[in-house]
This record gives C-alpha cells, sequence and structure tokens, in this order.
C-alpha cells in the first residue's frame, strides 16, 4: 500500500535541539531524564493561589533577555522563543550551513497546540478588565499559531515547504511525520521539525482544571505526575519545544553529517469516536502504519516512548493499544512515559519525546517512567520504573495520541 | 510639552533606538521603521496623546517631521482632510509644510 523500493529516499536525524523544563539543551535534557528528576513545581510565572492547580513543569530561570535582543523579542511570544532556541541547538549541532541555493528545499514543519496563548491572555486581559479600546499590534504576529514556524524559518533562511500543524498533543508528532514525508518523497532535502510550546497561563491552566485531567499533586510537585502508576492522579502541564534535524541520507553523507538516528516510519490516523476519550482502534491502526512503513515486525521493536499521560484513562487504553498491536512482545518491551518529568508539553511533546527516543537509540539507555509507585492491574506492562536502563534500542516507536482523537506514530532505527 | 522630542522619544522606546541618533528630519526608512514598526509606533502615539489618528493619515507618515505635522493638527482639532485626501492620492499636498 505505501511505496517502498530502492528509489524512496531515506532519512535520518543530524541534530537534536531542546529547550524544555528538564533541560535547556538537549544534553543536560537527557541527563535529567536519566536520573529521574522531575521538573514540576509550583508556578512561578504568574501567582497561582487561586487555582486548585497551583504546578507545572516551567522552564527553570527563563530570562528572555539573555537570548534575544530587545527590538526582536516584541515580536516573539514565549512559544516562538522556545521554538527558535531549539531549532538554534539543532542546527549548531548538526553542523549543517545551508547554502542560497539550497534554501529552496529545507523547510519547517513546527507544531503548537495552543499558539501564543501568553500573548492572547494578556491582551485579553487589558481588553476585557483593563477596558482597553485598542490592542497592541503585534498581538495577531506575535499569537498566530505558525508564528514560530515563521519565524524559524526567517532566522534559518528556510525557503522550502513550512507550515504548522495543530493537532492538540500530536501536533509535533504530524509535524515530524509530515517533515519526514516531504523528504523521503522528494520535496525537500533538508526539514527543521518538531513543536514549541508555552501554555503556561492563567486562563490556561484554569481551563484545563475544568476539564479534570490534571493532577493536583500541590504540596509535592515533582510526584504529582505518575504515569502507569496505581495512584496516578493525572498529567502535569508542561512548556518548551524540541526541534529536530532532518535530512536526507545522502545529503547527510555527503557533508559527513553525524548520523543520529533513521526515521523509517510514520503512522497517523483519527478515532472518530469520543472528543476526549481514547480508543484502542484508533491509536493502534496508528502503530501498526508506522510498523508497515518501516517495514518492521512488531517482535524488532525494543523501546516505545509511550504517549503516558498519567490520567486513569489515557495509561489503561495505551496499554491495551500496545498489546493489541505487540501481542505477546508487549510484555518483552521497555515501555516508558518521560512526562513523569517534563510534564504534558502539548503541542510541543511530541517533539521532546522523540529527542529523548533518538538519544535513547544512540546511547542504548532508555530514560525511566519516574515517580513509579506500583502496579495498576490494568496497567502490568514493563513502564522501566524509576531508573535509567541499559539496553541496546535497534528500533523504537514513539506515540502521540491527541484530545480531538487524531493520532500521531513515529518509528525510528539505530542507524547502520 | 515639545511634540516633536516626544514623538522622538516614543520612536527611539519602541524602536529600540538611541533617540540622540533621531532628529525631525529623519525618514523612516533612514532608521530601519518597515510598515508593522509604523503601525507599532502609530498605536504608542495614540496611546500617548489620547488621539486617534486616521488610517488615511497613518499611511502616509514616512519621516517624523509628517508625524509631527500630523499630529500637531490633530491634536488642535484641525482639519486635516486634506491630508486625507493627499494619502487617497486625490489632490495636492497644498496645506502641507
Amino acid at each position: 500500500m505505501i511505496p517502498q523500493g530502492r528509489n524512496v529516499r531515506r532519512v535520518v536525524i543530524t541534530g537534536i535541539g531542546v529547550f524544555a523544563s528538564t533541560g535547556k539543551d538537549s544534553e543536560t535534557f537527557f541527563q535529567n531524564l536519566l536520573e529521574a528528576r522531575s521538573a514540576v513545581r509550583r508556578i512561578c510565572q504568574f501567582d497561582p493561589s487561586s487555582l486548585s492547580v497551583q504546578i507545572a513543569a516551567e522552564v527553570p530561570d527563563y530570562n528572555p533577555a539573555d537570548y534575544f535582543p530587545a527590538k526582536r523579542l516584541d515580536l516573539l511570544d514565549r512559544f516562538s522563543q522556545f521554538g527558535l532556541l531549539a531549532a538554534q541547538e539543532a542546527m549548531t549541532s548538526s553542523g549543517i550551513e545551508v547554502g542560497e541555493e539550497e534554501r529552496p528545499r529545507f523547510g519547517v514543519v513546527s507544531g503548537t497546540g495552543m499558539g501564543g496563548a501568553n500573548t492572547l491572555d494578556n491582551e485579553y486581559l487589558n481588553l476585557y478588565r483593563h477596558q482597553a479600546t485598542r490592542l497592541h499590534p503585534f498581538t495577531i504576529p506575535r499569537m498566530m499559531h505558525n508564528a514560530a514556524t515563521s519565524q524559524m524559518c526567517m532566522e534559518f533562511g528556510a525557503q522550502g515547504p513550512s507550515f504548522t500543524t495543530a493537532t492538540a498533543c500530536s501536533s509535533a508528532g504530524h509535524a515530524m511525520g509530515e517533515a519526514f514525508h516531504l523528504i523521503k518523497y522528494g520535496m525537500a532535502d533538508i526539514m527543521l521539525a518538531g513543536g514549541s510550546e508555552a501554555p503556561i497561563t492563567y486562563g490556561m491552566i484554569r481551563s484545563w482544571e475544568s476539564v479534570r485531567v490534571l493532577a493536583t499533586g500541590n504540596g509535592d510537585p515533582r510526584r504529582a505526575c505518575r504515569p502507569f502508576s496505581a495512584d496516578r492522579e493525572g498529567f502535569v502541564i508542561g512548556e518548551g519545544a524540541a526541534m529536530l534535524l532532518l535530512e536526507e541520507l545522502e545529503h547527510a553523507k555527503k557533508r559527513g553529517a553525524r548520523i543520529l538516528v533513521e526515521i523509517s516510519g510514520y503512522g497517523l490516523s483519527s478515532d472518530a469516536g469520543h472528543i476526549t476519550q481514547p480508543s484502542v482502534d484508533g491509536p493502534a491502526r496508528a502503530v501498526r502504519m508506522a510498523l508497515e512503513e518501516a517495514q518492521v515486525a512488531p517482535d524488532e521493536v525494543d523501546y516505545i516512548n509511550a504517549h503516558g499521560t498519567g490520567t486513569r484513562l489515557n495509561d489503561v487504553t495505551e496499554t491495551q493499544v500496545i498489546k493489541t498491536v505487540f501481542g505477546a512482545h508487549a510484555r518483552k518491551l521497555a515501555i516508558s512515559s518521560t512526562k513523569s518529568m517534563h510534564g504534558h508539553a502539548m503541542g510541543a511533546t511530541g517533539a521532546i519525546e522523540l529527542a529523548a527516543t533518538a538519544m535513547a537509540s544512540e546511547r542504548a539507555v532508555i530514560p525511566p517512567t519516574a515517580n513509579y509507585t506500583g502496579p495498576d492491574p490494568e496497567c502490568d506492562l514493563d513502564y522501566v520504573p524509576n531508573q535509567a536502563r541499559e539496553k541496546p534500542v535497534r528500533v523504537a516507536v514513539s506515540n502521540s495520541f491527541a484530545f480531538g482523537g487524531l493520532n500521531a506514530v513515529l518509528l525510528i532505527r539505530k542507524f547502520e | 510639552m515639545d511634540i516633536t522630542q516626544k514623538v522622538i522619544e516614543i520612536i527611539a522606546r519602541e524602536q529600540h533606538l538611541d533617540p540622540s541618533k533621531i532628529t525631525e528630519d529623519s525618514k523612516f526608512v533612514e532608521l530601519g521603521i518597515d510598515s508593522l514598526d509604523g503601525v507599532n509606533i502609530l498605536f504608542a502615539l495614540e496611546e500617548e496623546f489620547k488621539v486617534d489618528i486616521p488610517d488615511s493619515v497613518a499611511q502616509n507618515m514616512k519621516s517624523v517631521h509628517q508625524v509631527v505635522d500630523s499630529l500637531t493638527r490633530v491634536l488642535e482639532g484641525k482639519d486635516i482632510s486634506d491630508l486625507v485626501a493627499m494619502a487617497k492620492g486625490e489632490a495636492p499636498a497644498a496645506a502641507a509644510r
């Protein structure tokens, strides 16, 4: 069904950039994950005293003026700042220099669920509470969902296929998958792909509170998010960005790039069932599609970086998905949810997690599910509890299952 | 209050420029002010002087001098129909200095 064969181009990751709660660069980020360090804390961006959920995984000690000149900052919402900072690391670490003639073959696909939430929150505060009669003229260019993507295109001179995906928690998954296919099917040679999110505003947390899916562990923030544990209470909102540099294999080889992993499968599907409740069938079809594209048998998969939000419903459903697709091999797989540490960074989370997955494969060490307290009878697989595990990861899958029932799954291979 | 000084101060603040580098003769293009920057400066001027500057007049503000001139007339409640017409390309700029 999916075109295969020797004419199909291969796609590799040659740069990783992370700017997230658990680390403002990929190395610090991954080390913190291996040490099971949660970044969840009492919210500092505003006074959360009146909220029932007062915790989040914020980027600590973040001062935008340390990174951007004042004139530039005027047009950058926090989610664009994070995207640019992650993209900068991906570009620098890949060692790539995109020449003038290559720019039309270089694009950016970046996901976000909430876009410029901070800008919108501030401007609506001025409008509704302070009765402002006019709003700042930069409101729209700051808050639009494609702002981060466009800012990255401008910063790095990417003139090729570029757009933004907004599929809630799957945004980054879809972004990376689409970027992978743009290269695979010949429309681009180089892509920056990932996601960025800065959803920690008073209005946003209030809105999420109402859905009753957030953990309320205000007394012990670091332990609040406990995916797959019997006593899990929900997810914790996170922020940040991860951007990956994707490159056509021959292009990467020609310039002597360091190849981290290969992306070889992408699956996507829609539950078409319920706006918030996940199904087993939809995600299972997405995982199978990724396996099929990569021509990988289920028992070849060593590691799954789970969607693993830590809600009652997700973790049971995801466990069923894994059992449905992988059969007996489900019990041999290593599965972990790094959201236990970096929180649920919404439209960025899939990219943050694929960064962790790629680094796990490259270094043969799997980050754990932190805060694991004990098995739920309905979540009875190997979730790599609390301690990182040294293990070869030849093939790994990263799941993103979104509110709205739109699923994105990526499959990576160790490059050999 | 000297309107010219205030306008220069606002442009400097919004553009993150050194005010001593801006004079009444400075043109926007020389100061690196593009169309979006212009809208931002306009917003700041309207906030500062508590006035509404019509879009058609605003579009014609391409220098510090033009800003000061238009703003002065708006503040004095003068008829600015000739400025509006000029901006629309309908009449010669008879009244503009």
